[in-house]
């Protein structure tokens, strides 16, 4: 299996807190992971420590082999409450990763607006994120980070802020993303249902202290078509499976 | 506001109370309130007058500079205390005492400090406006969203970049309204000053007027002075409405 982003031995701590104990874990080149468990299980530190946002206390990170040392161009990132700048309309908040790359106005310009219209966005270019709803607000973070380009994907909880329907919809098009753009994305997650929709790969992840308790890959599902996922019988059994080991860690 | 089914354009108040200010005027019932008809033609006569023009302008300098000061040092000390918890235990306290503190009170202090002149007064005018500032420009910095600085060091951010294109922006409507209410302050700073260190400007202006009973002269000035302070502060105002529909969702 070809690996694009290797966590090897990774130990956090925050004072005497142990927030992640020697966790190692693989990320498969092209395909989705997800980080699923508890909350408190560490999942989004992981996550941060990945981006180069958060220092490990001991161990590494290494993509294609590399060992980081901080954020870099190799990784975007989508946040949880999608931190978009709120006094900048849309073309500019997709572009504003790449104007921080510095890259020429108009050609970042062109570039979000080629992404704009991938998420679904167009005509909303002069809109300011106040005038959006959660679920558009969202695309326009999903947008920054896919027109940067990156080879990896970091999206922590992206949809856990939208409503339902629109979350249903951001699925679909996370599996359709995922065959399309050749990145590798690591995705944190605390529903079931969506990790085990969405993933190639889910790593459960369980608490006190943090560790990677299981890897599932899910085989079959995924060729039956999106409308089909949800009634296939190995969806339904993964997402018991998986309900079964984490039912001890819910107070 | 709508009376009987008329719609008042803003600020009628203002011509109810001028109509007031001229009755009681007229009816001569204390040499302090002559007519406003009378304050406004003294006004007209004044306003051109060398003596006139060089008060404006003294006053002008020593505000304008004054509040200079105060917003060139005020902010980025905010926004520095804002960012860093050390300078921050070092700083409020000071910052918290002086803006609470009877300044006037400090006027002597730096007349023996600093002189008689010009100096004296731009540095009270500033000390009048820079501490709001100051405690403004640190709460605006405090609210920030830590997602945002997340967002931008993901990027690749360089520490300027995040300081003009997150954090000022990010701090901006607070750090407007520290910068009205200062200059607000700023006004009496200045004419605190120009009363008790030397006699110039709109200070002297008042004196003079004050002394000689002249009080439609008197009140011309304080006109000009209020309307001057109100369309700072209005102008002010606006910027901070121009920046209001993100302030609540940052």
């Amino acid at each position: 299996m070809d690996t694009a982003v290797s966590v090897l031995n990774v130990t956090k701590n925050y004072g005497d807190v142990e927030a992640l104990r020697d966790l190692s874990l693989d990320f498969p080149r092209g395909q989705l992971t997800s980080l699923l468990g508890p909350s408190g299980c560490g999942k989004t530190t992981l996550l941060k420590i990945i981006a180069g946002l958060l220092e490990p206390t001991a161990g590494n990170i290494e993509i294609d082999g590399k060992q980081i040392t901080g954020p870099g161009e190799d990784r975007a990132f989508v946040f949880q409450d999608f931190a978009l700048l709120p006094w900048a309309n849309v073309l500019r908040n997709v572009s504003f990763g790449l104007e921080l790359r510095g890259v020429a106005k108009s050609e970042r310009e062109a570039i979000a607006e080629k992404y704009i219209n991938n998420v679904g966005l167009t005509g909303f270019e002069k809109s300011y994120p106040h005038e959006l709803s959660g679920g558009m607000r969202q695309r326009v973070g999903l947008a920054r980070a896919l027109s940067v380009d990156s080879k990896v994907l970091l999206l922590d909880e992206p949809f856990s802020a939208v409503d339902e329907q629109n979350r249903r919809k951001f699925q679909e098009d996370m599996l359709e993303l995922v065959r399309n753009e050749n990145k590798t994305f690591i995705f944190v997650t605390h529903s079931i249902e969506e990790a085990v929709y969405v993933s190639d790969q889910i790593a459960i992840l369980l608490p006190r202290p943090s560790r990677v308790s299981e890897i599932i890959r899910p085989k079959g599902f995924r060729s039956a078509g999106v409308e089909n996922i949800r009634r296939s019988k190995e969806y339904l059994d993964i997402v018991d499976q998986i309900w079964a080991s984490l039912r001890n860690y819910v107070e | 506001m709508t009376i009987f089914g008329y719609k008042l354009p803003g600020m009628s108040s203002l011509i109810l109370w001028a109509l007031i200010w001229e009755i009681v005027g007229q009816t001569g019932w204390t040499f302090f309130i002559p007519p406003l008809s009378e304050v406004i033609g003294t006004l007209i006569d004044v306003i051109g007058t060398p003596a006139f023009l060089k008060a404006i302008y003294e006053t002008a300098y020593a505000f304008l500079a004054g509040v200079f000061f105060a917003v060139v040092i005020g902010i980025p000390v905010g926004i520095l205390i804002g960012k860093s918890r050390l300078l921050d235990e070092l700083i409020l306290p000071w910052v918290n005492i002086f803006l609470s503190a009877p300044l006037t009170a400090l006027v002597p202090v730096l007349m023996v400090l600093f002189g008689f002149g010009m100096k004296s007064i731009i540095i009270t005018t500033t000390l009048f406006a820079i501490w709001i500032i100051i405690l403004n420009s640190r709460a605006g910095v405090k609210q920030i969203n830590r997602s945002l600085v997340d967002m931008a060091r993901s990027f690749g951010a360089s520490p300027l970049d995040a300081f003009f294109k997150i954090y000022f922006w990010a701090a901006l409507p607070e750090i407007l309204g520290g910068v009205r209410i200062g200059v607000i302050r700023a006004v009496k700073g200045v004419i605190i000053g120009q009363l008790l260190i030397s006699i110039v400007g709109f200070g002297a202006l008042f004196e003079l007027y004050s002394n000689n009973f002249m009080m439609s002269h008197f009140w011309a000035v304080l006109i000009v002075l209020f309307a001057l302070a109100f369309s700072l502060s209005e102008f002010l105002a606006y910027l901070e409405r121009r920046v209001s529909y993100y302030a609540s969702s940052r």
